[in-house]
């Protein structure tokens, strides 16, 4: 028994301290004061455009990522393995610096800005460039959660379905896919959560501007300079949208585990 | 007790430990709370500071004039204040955390462009035929101060000065720094900062504002209510508004007091 209190006292102090600031949110003010908040002007556009910018962007992320994750989780060898790292750091370089990197690559003075522009396209300061940042920030997620789950795939089942004669594709798609598929759904859950969360990267490369590219989290900074009320409502919405997501994950990997079995 | 209680034991005490050193500066430490623009000058004015106060030192907190006036109402222990907006400094003053502001100096708005429009815009009444603008945000000082100078400029320019200008703005940055940087960058062409930001970057052109159209922004400063070093605290804020203080922040592109 004394053995379990010493244990469980770390633990509920790490507890309470990462909980008691998203209480505080909630708590802090009165229903009526959250109610008038979500009524700021602000928040309609921003809640408008973080939905259509992180669906945009979390399709992207499947769409191009689950190919990405089935060749990393299947190639071998040194190359590979330092692919994977370096497609990970995205996770923990600061937003704002990612933003710099993103000008400095897809900006109008940027390395691919001159053939932009002869494409007549301009990215920085458009709702393109909001989609573009929260991939860049969001893929790893997808990725380091797409090739674990691949990885699991018991490798005999793979090896059938080739001796049957499945083509590469139809194998992506007809057998890994379908077995992955909880471990795809939680890790585009994530990336879509973290993109939700967006903010160093947007500012820096998206600029803020109200219906264009003022997403929730530029809404809240920008609110909570004069409406402190307005920002902690617009936070509220943020951390149930990211509830909800996060609970989704749990859920699919719940079922994963159990269709899996025990891993060895 | 068990290795894990005390274990959990020491991790309190560091933690508590690590609360009591951040709070009371120390015997001669004078802590001064300022605006991020005002970093060059009061670094220098620090370095005087020491020499003519041998064993007493300055701990600076630089940050926007929002984040500092958070910082004082939640609680923060400070000596001085000084803020890039009368604004802010008053609503300090009427909460009861500093006392008598006097006027440090005044800032100048000015138009910063990028090197590749630079050709094209030469003077203040060329804004307009920039391809993109960013200013700053309605809640920030440069922001209101921008739109107070567009509305000027409505009046005695004509043409509908203010709304061809918004047309190009593509963005309103939350702080003055996040203009600066995108000009800086190229990526947008025009942007509305103050003079004192453009001091040694070589990377764009500066573009006065018509006195007449102009605003100044002024940067109060002020002693808290209760400062842990009044006497030094006097004496910091006596050096920066003496001839040697304003000569520093001359040098760092501020007005002096009396200027403007």
């Amino acid at each position: 028994m004394r053995e379990r209190l010493t244990l469980a006292l770390p633990g509920a102090l790490l507890a309470a301290f990462l909980v008691l600031p998203l209480l505080a949110l909630a708590g802090t003010a009165t229903p009526d004061e959250l109610l008038r908040g979500l009524g700021h002007p602000l928040v309609a556009p921003a809640l408008r455009l973080s939905a259509t910018t992180t669906a945009v962007s979390t399709t992207i992320v499947v769409l191009l990522g689950v190919p990405l994750a089935w060749w990393l989780s299947r190639a071998r060898g040194r190359w590979a393995s330092l692919a994977e790292t370096v497609l990970q750091l995205p996770i923990v370089v600061p937003p704002a610096v990612a933003g710099v990197a993103l000008l400095l690559a897809f900006g109008r003075r940027g390395v691919a800005g001159p053939a932009l522009e002869a494409l007549g396209v301009v990215i920085p300061f458009s709702t393109t460039a909001v989609v573009l940042a929260e991939v860049f920030v969001a893929a790893p997620f997808f990725l380091q959660a797409g090739v674990s789950a691949f990885r699991r795939i018991d490798d005999r089942l793979i090896l059938v379905a080739r001796s049957l004669g499945a083509s590469p594709s139809t194998l992506l798609v007809r057998v890994a896919m379908p077995l992955a598929a909880p471990g795809l759904v939680a890790g585009a859950a994530m990336s879509w959560a973290r993109a939700l969360g967006e903010f160093g990267a947007t500012l820096m490369f998206a600029g803020n501007m109200e219906g264009v590219t003022q997403t929730l989290p530029l809404a809240i900074y920008t609110a909570l300079e004069s409406d402190l009320r307005a920002a902690q409502a617009i936070s509220l919405v943020l951390v149930v949208m990211a509830f909800a997501l996060l609970a989704l994950v749990r859920v699919a990997l719940h079922r994963f585990e159990r269709a899996l079995g025990p891993s060895v | 007790m068990t290795r894990g209680a005390w274990m959990a034991l020491t991790l309190v005490a560091g933690v508590a430990a690590c609360t009591r050193t951040v709070e009371p500066p120390k015997e001669q430490a004078l802590v001064v709370f300022a605006a991020t623009s005002l970093r060059e000058p009061f670094t220098a004015l620090a370095r005087d500071f020491s020499q003519a106060h041998p064993g007493v030192t300055i701990t600076f907190n630089f940050a926007g004039t929002q984040e500092l006036r958070a910082q004082l109402l939640q609680g923060a222990v400070a000596d001085v204040l000084a803020s890039a907006d009368t604004r802010s400094m008053g609503e300090l003053v009427r909460s009861g955390h500093v006392e008598s502001p006097a006027l440090l100096a005044k800032g100048e708005p000015v138009v910063v462009v990028s090197r590749h429009a630079a050709a094209t815009i030469t003077d203040f009444a060329a804004l307009p035929r920039a391809g993109t603008i960013v200013i700053g945000g309605p809640e920030v000082p440069i922001g209101r101060y921008t739109a107070q100078i567009l509305a000027r400029a409505d009046a005695k320019l004509g043409g509908s000065f203010a709304a061809r200008v918004q047309e190009r703005v593509v963005s309103r940055e939350p702080n003055v720094k996040q203009v600066l940087a995108k000009v800086r960058m190229g990526e947008a062409d025009a942007g509305v900062v103050y003079r004192s930001d453009t001091v040694g970057v070589l990377e764009l052109s500066v573009v006065a504002i018509p006195a007449e159209l102009n605003v100044v922004a002024e940067y109060p400063i002020a002693i808290t209510t209760a400062p842990p070093h009044p006497a030094m605290a006097r004496a910091f804020v006596e050096l920066a508004r003496s001839p040697a203080g304003q000569a520093a922040l001359q040098r760092a592109g501020f007005l002096p007091q009396g200027g403007g």
